[in-house]
């Protein structure tokens, strides 16, 4: 009795990741724009799709199960959510992500000098979210302003995955 | 008949990726002449550009009940209304969005909202969304300063108000502000064109 009691506590020490919660948790953190433009500028084998949203934003809300079922679709794709709320409130977020079960990376962009970096990410954007930005392997960029139905995001995947 | 809906529908997906979407590379440049329109206001009344008296210009403010960036500038809008309107620029704030599809923008939501918050200012509603059509507004809230030249309504200043919307008190730079400052001194705007993320605009949907 003793000795399997040992065993059990052996195992929590020796194995470090042992975790009771089954799901992962989603990667959540706060970047800069400076951080937005190193995640851009890396390299990659994949389609990277990054989809600009707010908690707040209705049709960033409709639009985000479809990128979520291209992600788990399309496994030539990497998708980040980039969230334009405030950061100081980032528990809006977070609770967001775990009510609706998100299960891509979400990274909220901490910069609200908006004029000083949109034109970076894109000329033709204007600002109104949604929005996606598509980088290829190649560092190509797509960009769209407004809301993506299911079958206009899959045909554009289509069009731009490696 | 299934293959030729199928068809269609790609077309019809793939015209929309490759134009602009929802015009926003339409509208108004800098140096545009402005349309006028005539419409109605929160307290019943028609208001139009050129019905106003002694103005010099405008700022054309397209704006919303729903939108977190409005809700964040509409103190500022009033404080700039309240400053500049005595110097000929009164703000006209304008609702586009439709009602149908953000019912938080129904003509009685913003007479509640201007009664709330006691706007000094118009505040327009934009039903057939003609007028944030021919400008290019694109999101909420999107400022047009308009100036008087000969009778026309010139564009002279297009974008955001100020470059921080959560803290008035840290703005470092003051567009909107700016650009009438620099009108009513006769000089050259500095920045007649800013960006900001804002809130799309709730387009009315096209009858199949």
């Amino acid at each position: 009795m003793n000795a399997f009691f040992i065993k059990i506590v052996l195992l929590f020490i020796l194995v470090p990741d042992f975790s009771f919660t089954e799901e992962p948790e989603p990667d959540f953190k706060i970047i800069s724009f400076e951080e937005f433009e190193a995640l851009t500028s890396a390299d990659s084998e994949k389609l990277r799709i990054y989809n600009f949203w707010a908690t707040w934003c209705a049709p960033c809300i409709r639009e985000m199960p479809h990128f979520e079922q291209a992600s788990k679709d399309n496994p030539e794709l990497e998708l980040i959510f980039i969230s334009m709320d405030d950061g100081r409130r980032p528990e809006r977020v977070t609770a967001f992500i775990e009510k609706k079960d998100i299960q891509s990376p979400v990274y909220l962009l901490n910069d609200v000098d908006f004029n000083s970096w949109i034109d970076k990410v894109d000329k033709s954007w204007t600002g109104a979210i949604p929005a996606t930005l598509f980088i290829l392997p190649d560092g190509k960029r797509r960009f769209h302003e407004g809301e993506l139905e299911a079958t206009a995001l899959q045909d554009l995947i289509d069009q731009l995955k490696p | 008949m299934k293959t030729t809906a199928t068809l269609a529908l790609t077309l019809l997906t793939l015209l929309c990726l490759s134009s602009p979407s929802f015009g926003q590379n339409e509208g108004y440049s800098i140096g545009d002449e402005a349309m006028d329109f005539e419409l109605t206001n929160v307290d019943g009344s028609r208001v139009s550009l050129s019905g106003m008296e002694n103005a010099k210009g405008a700022f054309v403010i397209f704006s919303c009940n729903t939108c977190p960036y409005v809700k964040a500038y509409e103190d500022r809008m009033i404080q700039l209304h309240e400053k500049y309107a005595p110097q000929g620029y009164p703000v006209i704030a304008i609702n586009p969005n439709d009602a149908q599809i953000s019912p938080g923008d129904s003509f009685d939501a913003m007479k509640k909202r201007a009664e709330e918050k006691d706007f000094p200012f118009p505040y327009l509603h934009d039903e057939t969304q003609e007028v944030i059509k021919a400008y290019g507004g694109s999101r909420t809230p999107h400022v047009y300063l308009l100036n008087k030249e000969n009778g026309k309504f010139i564009v002279k200043y297009i974008g955001a108000i100020d470059n921080n919307y959560q803290d008035a008190s840290a703005v470092t730079k003051h567009y909107a502000e700016d650009a009438v400052a620099s009108l009513l001194k006769g000089q050259n705007i500095a920045e007649e064109t800013t960006k900001a993320i804002g809130c799309s605009i709730k387009w009315t949907r096209k009858s199949e």
